[in-house]
C-alpha cells in the first residue's frame, strides 16, 4: 500500500514542518498536568498538628517526639481536652488533631485495641486527603514500633474530616486530563486539518487521484492516532513521575482504550469537518461541540451522579464519559477487562460508529 | 480514425430544479489543445467535474481516454491528470516531497518516480530547487510545477483549469509553451480561462453561456459564426445575448 504510506508520510510532513502546533501539541500535556497538579495539590509539608493526650505518658510522649522531628509536621502543642479544639481549626492554626485516649500505655502494654481520633481540616479536599493519609501512616508506624516484638490489638483511626467529608482523589484529575488531550490531539487536529485542504484547494487533487475517498482520509487521520498515543503516555508518564499517580491496573487495557478513543474522536473531528468549510469554523465547532462536554459532561469536572436528569442522560452520549470510567477503573481501582467490558463495548461500539460514519459523510459531501 | 481522447454527448447535470450544463455535446481528438470557455457560473466547472469522474451526470454519456465517466470513474481519474484553478501543491512540503507524493499516489514505483521527476524538473529549470518548500517558490514557478507534477504519471488528457490565474504575460507566454509541449507528445489538453488572447492559442475551443456550448471550433471558425473580428467580440456578444434574451 505505497500510496497509503505516501499519504502518512506527507501527513507527517505537515505536522512536522508546523513547528509552533507540534510544540503546543506536546507542551500542553505536560503543562496541562504541572497545571492541575500543582492547582489541585496545595503544600503537604509543616501540617500545623495538634496532639490531644488527656494523661500524657511515655507511649504518648514517643509520638510526639515523632511528630516535632518529622518535615511534614509542626507541632503545635499537646493538650488534654478537645475544647478549644475548634476554634482553632477555625482560625486555621491548627489543620490537624491527633486524639489520644487517657490509659495510651496500658492499653498498648495490655495488647489491646487503640482507638486514636484523627480530625483532618479538608477544606481542601486533596490536600485533606494527603494529610490524612501522612498522619495515618505516623501512627501505624509509632504503634508498631511501641507494641515491639508481639503487636497485638493494632491501631484503629477514627478518622474525621472538617468542612469537606467527601473527598474526591488527586489522582481523579489526570484520567480527565487524558481524555481532554486526546479530544484536543485527535478531533480538533483532523478536524483542522481535513478543513484546511478542502479550504486550500488541495483535497480536490486527492480527490481527482484514483484513491478512494475513504483511503485519502484514513492516510489523513494514521499520524493523529500516533500523535494522540504519544500524547497519552506523556500524560502518564508526567502525572506518575511528578505527582506519583498510580497504575494499579494493566497498562495494556488502559492503551487499548485509548486507542477506541482517539478513533471515536477522529470521528467526531471527520464529522466536524464534513460541516466546517473553514479552519476557523472547524476550531470554533471542535471546542463548543466537544471540548466544553467532554470538561462537561464526562464526570471530569462535575460528579455524573449529581447531574440533573436530562443532562445525566446526555452523558450516556459522550464517549470521554465512558472513557473515564474505563482510566479511572484501571489506573485507581485496578480493575480490568472482566470489570470494564461493558465500557469497553461501549466505546468500540462508538468509534467504529463515528468514524464510519464520518468517512462515509465526508466521502459524500467532498466531490 | 483513433478514438477521440474526449467524447460527450447530451452531458447534463442538474441540481434541483437548476440545469447548471444542458446536454453539452462535444469532441476532444488525442493530442489537441481545446479550450473550454464560458462566464463565471456558465458550468464551466460543473463540465469538467463530470469528465474527471468527481461528479456524476444526471444525463448524457461521457467517456473520457476510453473510459466511461459514468461506470468506471476511478478508471478516468488513473489516466488523467488534473490541475485545478486554485494552486494545489502543498506549501510545507518540497518540491521533491510534492512530486514524491504524487508519484506514490498514482502508483508509480521509487524509480519512476525518480527518473520522471528529473526529466519534469529539468523542463522547467527546477532542478536546483528541489529541497526547497514550494511556499518559496515564486508563483510562476508554482504553476508549472502543478503543471508538471499533473503529467507526473504521463495521463492521456491534462484538465487545466484556469492555470494561469494571477501571473504577469511573460510567465503565462512559458506556461502556453509547456501546453504546446505536453500536446507535442500527445497528450490532449483541456484548458479552462479567462485570457482570451490565451483561447487563441488553442486549437479548437468552446463557449459555455447558461450550461450549453453556445460556440465551438477553432478561433477563426467561432469568429467567423458569430460575423465579429476577435474572440473578445464574440464573447462579449454570445454573453450578451444571454442577458437579455
Amino acid at each position: 500500500m505505497s500510496a497509503f504510506r505516501g499519504l502518512v508520510r506527507k501527513e507527517t510532513l505537515h505536522l512536522l514542518r508546523d513547528r509552533q502546533t507540534l510544540a503546543i501539541l506536546f507542551l500542553l500535556p505536560v503543562v496541562s498536568v504541572l497545571l492541575f497538579g500543582f492547582a489541585v495539590r496545595t503544600d503537604v509539608r509543616a501540617i500545623p498538628i495538634v496532639v490531644v493526650a488527656p494523661a500524657p505518658d511515655a507511649a504518648t510522649r514517643a509520638l510526639v517526639a515523632r511528630i516535632a522531628e518529622s518535615e511534614q509536621f509542626r507541632l503545635r502543642g499537646t493538650r488534654h481536652s478537645e475544647e478549644t479544639l475548634d476554634d482553632a481549626f477555625q482560625a486555621g492554626t491548627v489543620r490537624q488533631a491527633i486524639v489520644l485516649p487517657a490509659d495510651t500505655e496500658q492499653r498498648m502494654a495490655r495488647g489491646e485495641r487503640l482507638v486514636v481520633g484523627l480530625v483532618t481540616d479538608a477544606s481542601d479536599p486533596n490536600t485533606g486527603r494527603v494529610m490524612e493519609g501522612y498522619a495515618g501512616a505516623l501512627l501505624r508506624r509509632w504503634h508498631a514500633e511501641r507494641s515491639g516484638q508481639a503487636p497485638a490489638g493494632g491501631v484503629t483511626l477514627l478518622t474525621r474530616m472538617r468542612f469537606n467529608p467527601t473527598l474526591e482523589s488527586v489522582n481523579l484529575f489526570v484520567p480527565g486530563l487524558i481524555a481532554l488531550i486526546l479530544t484536543i490531539v485527535a478531533a480538533m487536529m483532523t478536524a483542522i486539518s481535513i478543513t484546511r485542504e478542502k479550504e486550500r484547494g488541495t483535497m480536490e487533487l486527492l480527490l481527482v487521484s484514483p484513491l478512494r475517498p475513504s483511503a485519502v482520509v484514513l492516510g489523513k487521520v494514521a499520524p493523529y492516532v500516533v500523535l494522540g498515543m504519544a500524547n497519552m503516555v506523556t500524560v502518564l508518564l508526567a502525572a506518575r513521575v511528578v505527582f506519583g499517580v498510580p497504575m494499579r491496573g494493566h497498562p495494556l487495557v488502559l492503551l487499548g482504550a485509548s486507542l477506541l478513543y482517539v478513533v471515536a474522536s477522529l470521528g467526531l473531528g471527520i464529522l466536524i469537518s464534513t460541516r466546517a468549510e473553514t479552519e476557523r469554523t472547524a476550531i470554533m465547532a471542535a471546542l463548543a461541540g466537544l471540548l466544553l462536554p467532554t470538561l462537561m459532561l464526562s464526570g471530569f469536572i462535575f460528579p455524573l451522579d449529581a447531574m440533573p436528569r436530562p443532562l445525566w442522560v446526555i452523558s450516556h452520549l459522550i464517549p470521554a464519559r465512558w472513557f473515564l470510567t474505563i482510566v479511572r477503573g484501571v489506573m485507581v481501582k485496578g480493575a480490568g477487562l472482566v470489570d470494564l467490558w461493558r465500557e469497553l463495548a461501549i466505546l468500540a461500539a462508538m468509534s467504529v460508529a463515528l468514524l464510519g460514519v464520518g468517512i462515509r459523510r465526508l466521502a459524500i459531501r467532498l466531490p | 480514425m483513433t478514438a477521440p481522447a474526449i467524447k460527450a454527448t447530451n452531458l447534463t447535470r442538474r441540481f434541483g430544479d437548476f440545469v447548471a450544463v444542458d446536454a453539452i455535446t462535444l469532441t476532444v481528438a488525442r493530442g489537441e489543445v481545446f479550450g473550454f470557455l464560458g462566464a463565471n457560473g456558465a458550468g464551466k466547472t460543473t463540465a469538467i467535474r463530470m469528465l474527471i469522474g468527481l461528479l456524476a451526470p444526471s444525463a448524457g454519456e461521457a467517456t473520457v481516454a476510453g473510459a466511461d465517466v459514468r461506470t468506471d470513474p476511478a478508471g478516468v481519474r488513473r489516466r488523467i491528470g488534473y490541475m485545478s484553478q486554485r494552486f494545489s501543491l502543498y506549501d510545507d512540503l518540497t518540491v521533491r516531497e510534492n512530486v514524491e507524493l504524487y508519484g506514490t499516489i498514482y502508483g508509480l514505483t521509487r524509480v519512476e518516480i525518480r527518473t520522471r521527476m528529473d526529466e519534469l524538473l529539468a523542463r522547467i529549470g527546477l532542478t536546483e530547487s528541489r529541497d526547497t518548500l514550494v511556499r518559496q517558490l515564486p508563483l510562476g514557478w508554482k504553476q508549472e510545477l502543478a503543471l508538471m507534477v499533473a503529467l507526473l504519471h504521463r495521463p492521456e488528457v491534462v484538465f487545466l483549469d484556469e492555470p494561469t490565474g494571477g501571473v504577469d504575460p511573460i510567465t503565462r507566454r512559458r506556461f502556453w509553451e509547456l501546453i504546446y509541449a505536453t500536446a507535442a507528445e500527445g497528450t490532449t489538453v483541456l484548458v479552462t480561462t479567462h485570457y482570451l488572447d490565451e483561447a487563441e492559442y488553442c486549437d479548437r475551443l468552446s463557449i459555455m453561456v447558461d450550461g450549453r456550448i453556445a460556440a465551438m471550433g477553432t478561433p477563426a471558425e467561432v469568429r467567423s459564426q458569430v460575423g465579429v473580428a476577435t474572440l473578445d467580440e464574440v464573447f462579449l456578444t454570445l454573453t450578451r445575448a444571454a442577458v437579455a434574451p
